[in-house]
């Protein structure tokens, strides 16, 4: 199966699946209308989208500078940086690191760059025990299942499926124990993922940004889960990428003013943490090592490109939000990282074009995304050119020839106006008496889901073109008339 | 006074009243196969607003169909086709608000690395404008031959919306028909599930998309469904049609121009659905 | 190639276009913008338009009303004496007491927090250092507050260690009302003021308790950290 028919595939489970449609029903009236308040609120949000994509773009032409300067600097704080080409690299730097630290249980706080090269199952093949903390996050691990949202995991959940999957996998519970409500379910998982915090040895969390003046990582979470990941084990790994980077806290103020009000509606989300290097001599908790790992993983690609504005992206998650593709299928018929529009945008520089590219093809271009996006990223654009480099792949062949026929006939205005009378006059004879088409013959697609209009029959041009030709006549007409009526009144 | 108010500057103001300006009509592809009438009442409009209308044999399509697919190269000899068939005349006119974009804002995209053409693409642009848009902001035009008793809603179309940002106009020209009662649907700026291609490719998500329109435009119990993208009616007005519902669907120019007499799309002349 | 050179190697390349500044031109770039980095500050609607007292006033009562809206309670007390008796009172009315009677609090080893007069106050159970797993009520004083949004700049450190703003399940943070400022930019200044420039190994900026939507979209407060966050605000 290509990655195109299980695509299919997937868009038909998802849209037959009641409860993931009820549960996208509502982020119209969640993320969708949080932000719009948010956006109320802050009066200068638009501008602020202008200047946090320029602080963007600037760090991101200097990229190789600020890298330097932030590892530097967060070296001479005590932390140690590592870089990694790709997924593979980083993984194997994470687990030297847990080997060395002689760990055993490992606590991760949410992090997609942790989900882009599949780390918890590297570090749970190598027999460690790995615990996701985020509350969607570890939801989505106990079921075994793939996070379907950037910012929100387990939004394909209902209630009910967190109790159920609470009593099959958490053995503890008595058969009396009350899971009704969201707190309830709440209070379980807080006791069992407390136990694993102050038991963890290692803990790993990702970094929304990362300070080149001062060699800090930013880190945001609504639930404090990154700060007991960080803060109770000897060893913490920031797991991020080479793009998080912004040259000073001037630079990143603007973008986290935008981050929670585009993600989630929130002004601020609730720990925004900045983290310069290891414990201090005169500090009584925090770990004894700090890690940074910067991956690459496919964007120095992305960055020679003409795609580079993907990079800018601060992963708010807001495009899926107001995508009308993601809210019909949800964020698992992607079969990708990154779903929506940034993953249509971002996947195929990751994944590689072959698994990817064709998540470009799934969306009406209408822009919603690109109007919400905090920093301005041209999706349309972008998700326009992953079609543009598919299109010479040599699978495209049938799309490519069809295409290629279509657009030398419009270049050619006779025949393209005697082949639009053709097909008019075909479409008409199709609907017969009546003014819709049930079922064409070819295009099934279309009316498979709903009628063809009957087009009126004759086409604008040629009836235009009767009327000028008329009106031509009339006035041939008006002149030889006037030069009768004149010839006649000279004696 | 039915024009000029606010005059373009590539005719000056002297010019403007010694003649009509002449607006070269783009009928896109849809109107000129599918629904002609459209193009008729977009000729009325503009000539009530004291334009002289043409409508240059040359054109086809503005070329989206290969901008879209990826082709850029065919959507580059397609936009020069588009700016010599219109060379000449004052203004471009589209009744559609995505070929109108695609004139406007992507034949300079598309030739901006083109030294021998990206001036001119820029030139075009100027002087393209979807047709509401044309209608309020270049002619001024405060009444309209049209008249309507009854509920409309009105669809924004995606690209007229966010690429030319064409919204209060369509709305503005409603309010000028007498008896026209606007009820505007919830999300009026959600896609319908059209997008071209898309309809035939992920049909299934078009038609999730479409069928929560119609649900949403169905809210407000209209007599009429109105746009300004033949693409959007034509999806729209085929899921109505499908589900038996009972709301019209037109383009607005049908209504403006008081061309009402082709049936509704996908309406028998009877009025019935058959 | 080691991994650094080969990643620096690709961006560098990456970014080498024709029209592209000199390589002294880029870093001349980098190192006045770190040097002089921009003030993309203020905002208007952040901004408070008096600049003298009333502002002060304005901008403590944004951040008062920011917390109410996050669900956070506010302490007021007139003076520096009365925090312990304040402090007391709002744990018996909304903590739970211990077997003893007596609510034990968690606090650093913070000079202002240790110098107030606890004794005056019957009820409460000082421990000192970082927080353990049994703890139910941390106590950190905060450098400083944001008006924006009602966030609380903390340090960490011996004086306030980070786990007492995480494990304990009430979090009750001390703040002079003259450590109020508009904005992160102003807080960060007087949180670089207050060690000397130099940054601390973790800076936290706190906005209400700690929170979830995970499940069923419903917002619940204590996710894993506080449930609930109390703020002391003393004027001096």
């Amino acid at each position: 199966m290509t990655a195109r028919t299980q695509f299919d595939a997937d868009i038909d489970t998802a849209l037959a699946d009641a409860p993931l449609q009820r549960a996208l029903a509502d982020v119209p009236a969640g993320f969708v209308a949080g932000r719009r308040r948010a956006r109320e609120e802050l009066l200068e949000f638009e501008p602020l989208r202008r200047v946090a994509r320029d602080i963007r773009d600037h760090a991101l032409a200097h990229l190789d500078l600020y890298l330097e300067a932030f590892e530097s600097n967060a070296t001479k704080a005590g932390s140690r940086v590592h870089w990694a080409a790709s997924g593979d690299d980083a993984c194997r730097i994470v687990l030297d690191i847990c080997r060395a630290a002689g760990a055993r249980t490992i606590t991760k706080s949410k992090s997609m760059v942790s989900e882009e090269i599949e780390l918890r199952e590297r570090l749970q093949d190598a027999e460690f025990d790995v615990v996701e903390t985020d509350l969607g996050e570890y939801l989505v691990q106990i079921r075994n299942e793939k996070p379907s949202h950037i910012i929100a995991p387990a939004i394909h959940m209902r209630a009910e499926d967190v109790a159920d999957v609470f009593r099959r996998q958490h053995g503890h519970l008595a058969p009396d124990r009350k899971l009704d409500t969201p707190e309830e379910m709440i209070a379980e998982a807080r006791g069992i993922l407390r136990d694993k915090f102050l038991s963890a040895d290692v803990g790993i969390t990702g970094a929304n940004f990362l300070v080149a003046e001062s060699g800090s990582a930013i880190i945001v979470t609504n639930e404090g889960n990154a700060d007991l990941t960080m803060s109770l084990p000897k060893v913490h790994v920031i797991l991020t990428s080479i793009d998080k980077v912004v040259p000073t806290f001037s630079d990143a103020w603007p973008l986290l003013r935008l981050l929670a009000r585009s993600a989630t509606g929130q002004a601020f989300t609730a720990y925004t943490t900045i983290v310069t290097g290891p414990r201090r001599p005169d500090d009584p908790d925090g770990p004894e090592q700090c890690h940074i790992i910067l991956l690459d993983n496919g964007r120095t690609e992305l960055l020679a490109s003409e795609m580079r504005p993907v990079l800018r992206c601060i992963r708010c998650g807001a495009c899926m939000n107001h995508c009308p593709v993601y809210c019909s299928i949800g964020g698992h018929a992607y079969n990708s990282v990154y779903p929506g529009p940034i993953g249509a945008a971002l996947s195929p520089a990751l994944a590689g074009a072959e698994q990817a590219a064709h998540l470009a093809e799934a969306s009406t271009f209408c822009g919603r995304c690109e109007q919400v996006c905090p920093v301005e990223i041209p999706l349309v654009s972008v998700m326009r050119q992953w079609r543009s480099l598919a299109l010479e792949q040599p699978r495209s062949r049938r799309a490519r020839v069809m295409l290629h026929t279509w657009a030398r006939l419009a270049q050619h205005p006779r025949i393209y106006r005697w082949c639009a009378g053709i097909a008019a006059r075909s479409l008409k004879w199709l609907a017969g008496s009546g003014a819709r088409i049930r079922r064409l013959p070819f295009l099934h697609a279309w009316t498979d889901y709903r009628d063809l209009a009957a087009p009126q029959g004759g086409t604008f041009q040629q009836q235009w073109a009767q009327r000028e030709h008329k009106r031509a006549q009339r006035d041939r007409a008006d002149v030889s008339a006037a030069r009768a009526r004149k010839s006649d009144s000279v004696p | 006074m039915l024009y000029a108010n606010q005059c373009h500057p590539v005719i000056s103001m002297t010019e403007v009243y010694a003649r009509r300006p002449r607006v070269g009509l783009f009928v896109t592809c849809l109107v000129d196969l599918m629904r002609p009438s459209v193009g008729f009442a977009a000729v009325r409009l503009l000539e009530a607003a004291g334009c002289e209308v043409v409508v240059p044999e040359e054109q086809t399509c503005c070329g989206q169909p290969a901008y879209n697919g990826g082709d850029n190269a065919n959507a580059r000899k397609i936009a020069l086709q588009t700016m010599r068939a219109f060379d000449g005349l004052d203004y471009v006119v589209a009744p559609s608000g995505s070929c109108a974009a695609m004139l406007k804002v992507h034949y300079p995209r598309l030739l901006a690395d083109d030294a021998q053409h990206a001036s001119a693409a820029r030139a075009f642009a100027e002087r393209v404008h979807e047709l509401c848009a044309f209608l309020i902001d270049v002619c001024g035009l405060e009444q309209v031959p049209g008249s309507f008793a009854g509920r409309v809603t009105y669809h924004d179309g995606c690209s007229g919306l966010r690429e030319l940002k064409v919204r209060e106009q369509p709305r503005r020209l409603l309010a000028a028909v007498p008896g026209l009662e606007l009820c505007e649907m919830s999300d009026t700026d959600a896609c319908c599930g059209f997008g071209g291609l898309f309809a035939v490719k992920f049909p299934a998500i078009s038609n999730a998309m479409v069928t929560k329109k119609c649900a949403n435009a169905a809210s407000v119990k209209p007599d009429l469904l109105l746009s300004g993208e033949m693409g959007c009616l034509l999806n729209v007005a085929g899921k109505l049609s499908r589900q038996g519902a009972d709301i019209q669907c037109r383009h607005i120019a049908e209504v403006l121009a008081g061309e009402m007499t082709a049936p509704a799309i996908a309406y028998s002349s009877d009025g019935e659905r058959r | 190639m080691s991994h650094r050179l080969r990643i620096l190697s690709r961006i560098r390349k990456a970014l080498d276009a024709p029209a592209m500044p000199s390589e002294t031109a880029r870093a001349e770039a980098v190192a006045e913008r770190i040097a002089h980095p921009p003030q993309h500050w203020p905002l208007r609607s952040i901004q408070t338009a008096d600049p003298e007292g009333a502002a002060q006033l304005t901008l403590i009562g944004r951040f008062k009303a920011q917390l109410a809206r996050l669900g956070a309670d506010v302490i007021e007390v007139g003076s520096v004496a009365e925090i312990p008796a304040a402090l007391a009172n709002y744990v018996a009315a909304n903590v739970a007491d211990d077997a003893a009677g007596l609510a034990r609090i968690r606090m650093g080893s913070d000079a202002f927090l240790a110098a107030l007069p606890w004794s005056s106050t019957s009820g409460l159970e000082i421990a000192a250092g970082m927080a353990e797993a049994a703890d139910v009520i941390g106590v950190s004083r905060a450098i400083a507050g944001v008006a924006e949004t009602g966030t609380l700049l903390l340090v960490s450190g011996a004086e306030n260690p980070v786990t007492l703003g995480y494990l304990p399940e009430t979090h009750i943070v001390v703040l002079e009302t003259g450590a109020i400022v508009a904005s992160y930019e102003e807080a960060m200044q007087s949180m670089l003021a207050a060690t000397g420039g130099r940054m601390p190994r973790t800076v936290n900026l706190i906005t209400g308790a700690s929170r979830t939507g995970d499940i069923g979209g419903k917002i619940v407060m204590g996710a894993h950290g506080p449930r609930r966050v109390a703020v002391v605000l003393w004027s001096a």
